[in-house]
């Protein structure tokens, strides 16, 4: 127990002063939200990942998110366990035919009024692996998103940026 | 004469073609004695590593079958060519346990029926596509957007008193990708566990032929975006094979220099991860810190956090200088003491202890059976590491120990991890003293016509395979990839059984698979 006090002390605080900003490569769609929605989510925002059929390498970034270094905590923003506590679906990767229908069930089991984000190249517009007989392309063409956030994959500090859009 | 092209030899004699030009050497089998090929290498000690199909139709002729093996460092292709009309195949799964997957997937995606299998059930194709949407045939136009049948797919069954069944994903709890596993369990305890996978697939191999040799590099670094430097690094390496592309000394030590990063990132990432399913958080936040260290000096070094399209074929977009040299020797020191004082505590934690000892075991005997590789691989006391086998250069000049521990529970697979992580942290300095000199990129050409390439690397999770071929205008006519996680998801549902569910994710976590890399 000793060891971990010491390692935890040692350590001390290494949260990095929060990035958010008005990120100009992230964009918003034309689907508004209520002020009072966006008052009643700041500093409490419940997330509900989906991978839609990404690389995997968007899901290293929103684990990063989690870590001591963004810390997304802090924000108010928290990782749910069932959509069906989230406020927010956070979307990766083109999605593939064969997770349409648990990407529609899932959008479905989130309580309203809900917001969708969608992440990476691939959640914009399919990415590398565009509309083929497998990719359906972005997350657009199943669901209504509300937040894209670019790049392959985007960095955390561009995650917690998509994040900070909700409430402009 | 090498061991595996010796026993073909000796039972085929002339009945064999080789094709000595052909990297590694492939032979050509009569159809009917392609299975009693496969027969003769599982003799003599080979692991089947891919099974797949060509569909040579463009060029006037069938399909052709090709099943991989390796023994030590020799690799060896088995090949039959099939007839146009109704292709069939004898089936290789009595011989080897892995090619129940990798036939049925031929069966899916390209219209080749293994003759003899188990199993008719689709995979990664789901029940709800044409019955005649065949991907990987050159008629099928990948383009156009595939229609949704009806269809259910058939679970296996289990009976009894007092079994009952429980369907997970494919969307999971956690941020994590889409797979379906079902348990089967009496009381806490799995008796069977099936897992489903294909939600992810994306269609790569089809979409590789829709690419230029350049792009196709781009590709390959998203076939498992945790493993990009591996797997372009891997692509490169079968494309500069066929193009007799001589690359650089140095450009091959850097590439070295992002694999062991990539390695180390990853395998500190994990144990946090296998750690926090024991309901160890502090480790998953003190790893997660150590990696996010590195990612954020890749991001400064080489201008990305994962190192994505910096390995392309005929070297590497990105040097090193002096100065970046002495930030990833501080970056180094400041890992290996951080990184030490966590291993400790995890030794000394006795609750830790309890949950990942004896949880989740592969025996040796189920990993060679099963043809496992990588981490999953050498914590069942199998010595299969494409670095010290078949060292790929820079590998040949710098040593990689092989270690291997042979509990093969998750403690093993964390304590590999921990043990890698080490000697990772060694090669890094050895690559860092040692580096030549010299240019970073040389030119790749397009390969010829009509050849074919392969290549093998040991990423973090095991051995990637790539196999190329060109077609007859010199373009992209087949991309074969073969990530670890094709064979190692089928040793998880060995490991399983006899375990109580709650310890599922803890030994899914110690696998930690990719579905995206096995999905394709």
């Amino acid at each position: 127990m000793i060891k971990i006090l010491a390692q935890i002390f040692r350590t001390g605080i290494v949260t990095d002063k929060s990035p958010q900003f008005d990120d100009p490569k992230i964009k918003v769609s034309g689907i508004k939200l209520d002020e009072s929605v966006k008052k009643c989510f700041r500093r409490s925002l419940s997330v509900r990942h989906v991978d839609a059929g990404s690389c995997n390498g968007c899901e290293l970034e929103i684990h990063a998110i989690n870590n001591p270094v963004y810390n997304c905590e802090r924000l108010g923003i928290h990782f749910t366990a069932s959509p069906r506590f989230a406020d927010v679906l956070l979307v990766t990767g083109p999605v593939t035919k064969n997770m349409e229908i648990a990407l529609r069930r899932t959008y479905d089991a989130v309580a309203s009024p809900k917001i969708v984000i969608a992440v990476g190249d691939c959640g914009c517009n399919g990415g590398i692996f565009g509309e083929t007989y497998a990719s359906l392309g972005g997350i657009d063409k199943v669901i209504p998103v509300n937040v894209f956030i670019p790049g392959c994959p985007p960095t955390p500090a561009d995650i917690l940026n998509g994040f900070y859009k909700i409430f402009l | 004469m090498k061991r595996l092209v010796k026993a073909l030899i000796a039972t085929f004699g002339e009945n064999i073609k080789a094709d000595e030009n052909m990297f590694p050497v492939t032979f050509t089998v009569p159809e009917e004695r392609f299975a009693d090929a496969a027969k003769i290498l599982k003799e003599s000690y080979a692991f089947l590593c891919a099974e797949w199909t060509t569909d040579d139709t463009d060029s006037g002729m069938g399909f052709s079958v090709y099943a991989c093996f390796r023994e030590e460092g020799e690799y060896l292709i088995v090949k039959a060519e099939l007839p146009r009309d109704n292709p069939q195949f004898p089936s290789l799964v009595k011989h080897f346990v892995p090619a129940y997957r990798f036939e049925r997937q031929i069966q899916s995606l390209m219209g080749v029926i293994p003759r003899g299998h188990p199993d008719g059930r689709p995979w990664i194709k789901f029940e709800d596509w044409p019955l005649n949407a065949w991907p990987l045939r050159k008629s099928f136009d990948a383009s156009i957007a595939m229609m949704r049948c009806e269809g259910q797919y058939s679970w296996l069954k289990v009976e009894g008193e007092g079994v009952y069944e429980i369907p997970v994903g494919p969307v999971h709890a956690g941020i994590i990708e889409p797979g379906h596993f079902r348990f089967h369990a009496v009381g806490e305890t799995i008796i069977n566990l099936e897992e489903r996978l294909g939600y992810t697939h994306k269609g790569i191999e089809k979409r590789f032929e829709s690419m230029t040799w350049e792009t196709g590099v781009k590709l390959a670094g998203r076939v498992s975006g945790d493993t990009t430097v591996a797997h372009s690094i891997a692509y490169s390496m079968a494309l500069e094979s066929m193009t007799h592309c001589y690359v650089s000394e140095r450009a091959k030590w850097l590439r070295a220099l992002f694999l062991e990063r990539e390695r180390i990132a990853n395998h500190i990432g994990d144990i946090g991860a296998i750690c926090n399913d024991a309901a160890f958080a502090f480790m998953l936040y003190q790893c997660s810190r150590l990696k996010e260290t590195m990612l954020a000096a890749n991001l400064r070094l080489f201008g990305h956090r994962f190192m994505m399209d910096r390995v392309i074929p005929g070297g590497v977009t990105v040097d090193i200088d002096a100065n970046a040299k002495k930030e990833i020797l501080s970056e180094l020191d400041f890992l290996k003491e951080n990184f030490e004082s966590l291993v400790r505590i995890y030794e000394e934690n006795s609750s830790l202890e309890d949950r990942v000892s004896n949880t989740g075991i592969l025996t040796s005997e189920l990993a060679r059976e099963l043809c496992t590789v990588g981490v999953v691989a050498r914590a069942s006391g199998l010595n299969v590491d494409c670095r010290v086998q078949s060292p790929f250069p820079p590998y040949d000049s710098i040593r990689v120990e092989a270690q291997v521990l042979t509990s093969g529970d998750v403690h093993a697979r964390v304590w590999m991890r921990v043990v890698e992580i080490r000697a990772s942290i060694h090669i890094l300095r050895s690559i860092l003293k040692d580096i030549p000199a010299g240019d970073i990129t040389v030119n790749c050409d397009a390969p010829l016509p009509d050849t074919t390439g392969f290549a093998a690397v040991e990423g973090w999770r095991g051995e990637i395979i790539y196999w190329l071929k060109s077609g007859h205008i010199g373009e992209i006519n087949r991309c074969m990839v073969r990530d670890p996680s094709s064979v190692n998801w089928l040793a998880l549902e060995q490991a399983i059984k006899g375990n109580i569910v709650p310890d599922f994710p803890l030994c899914n976590k110690s696998f930690n698979q990719s579905y995206s890399g096995n999905d394709l």
